[in-house]
């Protein structure tokens, strides 16, 4: 039994299809979520990653930014204003975002959620942070 | 050559070069509709799923307040969100959204409101600035092909002032007006209140609400929930202003080439006529002195 996942950003739907299941981190922690999950919307990490597990494929790991997911009817919809798939993200690039961030960053909230933003992305593409 | 023909080829060659220019717009216009429409089928997505949740986050907590619902009558200010183009040469798209702007300020006015623009797009922003208009807030330069981040840093700043009370240089409700894109030949002017959000606005959607756990709490998805939502809204006009925009740029650009090859038929024509009047001169002051001429020699 799989169940449909959808990840969308405002500007596209980002992924979408069958999976064996979804984890994504939400304040209070990780929360994995298979079939017949029931029905919670839950606030995920600004600059957290989304694992999904298709049907007998690869995971795919996606870098999110500020948003939310919604489990019902055997359906997750994760939507957040930034997300990525970690296969289209070009690494070189998010290592140079990181530092931007790094350089910038002194402590001040937006340059935090700038900074772990960077750094989910590194991990989304499966680089080491 | 005569004068008269000369200043005719002179006008037939620049109307053909402006006809050029403004069919390669017209082109480029067309071209971006489709993409901008593209854009729009694209957000849905997303902007159908915001909805259902808040939907169903309002429905089940009826008593939920948060600052983003609440009336502020005692914030006499309004902000006015005008969505107008950076680029010229599209028509009346720039005027029609303005007027409308002038008329509900109006209406805001007359009210006992203090409307206070905050404008979207080079071009509204220098109407208001060449009247001395105080702006709440100006953006440019994504107009043509808006992003998400430019409607997150629009609501971020609205959601902001929105906060403020009169005093801090807050206001106390807000107003967009923008172009929404019916089709290729009609876009209609709208306005709509932004905020404070009416329940109300949120969509019904057919069937059962599931009953939601919430993870953290569901403050805290309020908290969340309500300013994307405000941003996917702005964008979701920001879009419409784009596909408008490009519309209106198009149909401005294919009157301009009609006109431009109207007047050019006329030109060749009255040309053609400047030539043949010119040889058929030439013709009868060629007899006329050739007539002359025999009669002199007749005369001697």
């Amino acid at each position: 039994m799989a169940i449909r996942v959808a990840l969308v950003s405002p500007e596209r739907e980002v992924w979408a299809g069958q999976a064996e299941m979804v984890v994504a981190q939400t304040i209070e922690g990780e929360i994995g979520i298979r079939t017949g999950h029931a029905p919670v919307l839950g606030v995920l990490v600004d600059g957290s990653v989304v694992k999904i597990f298709p049907e007998g494929g690869e995971v795919i790991v996606a870098a999110v930014g500020s948003g939310f997911f919604s489990v019902a009817d055997n359906e997750v919809s994760v939507l957040a204003e930034q997300a990525e798939l970690g296969a289209e993200i070009d690494l070189a690039e998010a290592r140079e975002a990181l530092a931007t961030a790094q350089a910038a960053g002194d402590g001040d909230n937006p340059q935090a959620v700038a900074e772990r933003r960077a750094r989910a992305r590194l991990r989304a593409a499966g680089a080491d942070v | 050559m005569g004068a008269q023909l000369r200043v005719l080829r002179g006008k037939i060659k620049s109307v053909t070069s402006t006809a050029k220019i403004t069919r390669a717009q017209e082109l480029i216009a067309t071209s971006r509709i489709t993409k901008a429409q593209e854009r729009v089928a694209l957000s849905k997505p997303y902007s159908d799923k915001i909805t259902r949740a808040l939907t169903a986050l309002v429905s089940h907590r009826p008593g939920i307040n948060h600052p983003l619902l609440n009336e502020q009558p005692e914030d006499k200010r309004s902000a006015v969100v005008v969505i107008t183009s950076d680029r010229g040469f599209c028509g009346g798209y720039n005027s029609n959204v303005i007027r409308e702007a002038e008329a509900l300020q109006a209406l805001l006015r007359e009210q006992g409101r203090e409307p206070v623009p905050y404008v979207i797009g080079t071009k509204g922003v220098t109407w208001y600035t060449f009247r001395d208009r105080e702006l709440g807030g100006e953006w440019v330069g994504f107009s043509g092909q808006p992003d998400f981040a430019s409607a997150e840093r629009v609501g971020r700043k609205l959601v902001e002032d929105f906060l403020k009370t009169d005093a801090e240089g807050g206001v106390g409700e807000i107003h967009v007006v923008y172009t929404e894109f019916v089709s290729m030949l009609t876009q209609e002017v709208q306005v709509k209140r932004l905020l404070p959000l009416q329940l109300e606005d949120v969509e019904r959607v057919d069937g059962p609400l599931p009953s939601y756990d919430f993870e953290p709490s569901a403050e805290t998805a309020l908290d969340l929930l309500l300013p994307n939502y405000l941003e996917s809204r702005i964008f979701h006009m920001l879009l419409q202003g784009a596909a408008s925009e490009h519309a209106a740029r198009r149909r401005a650009m294919k009157s301009a080439t009609d006109n431009a090859n109207d007047l050019i038929g006329l030109y060749s024509r009255q040309a053609n006529q400047a030539r043949q009047a010119e040889i058929t001169q030439e013709i009868s002051e060629i007899v006329g002195g050739a007539d002359a001429l025999a009669d002199a020699g007749r005369g001697e």
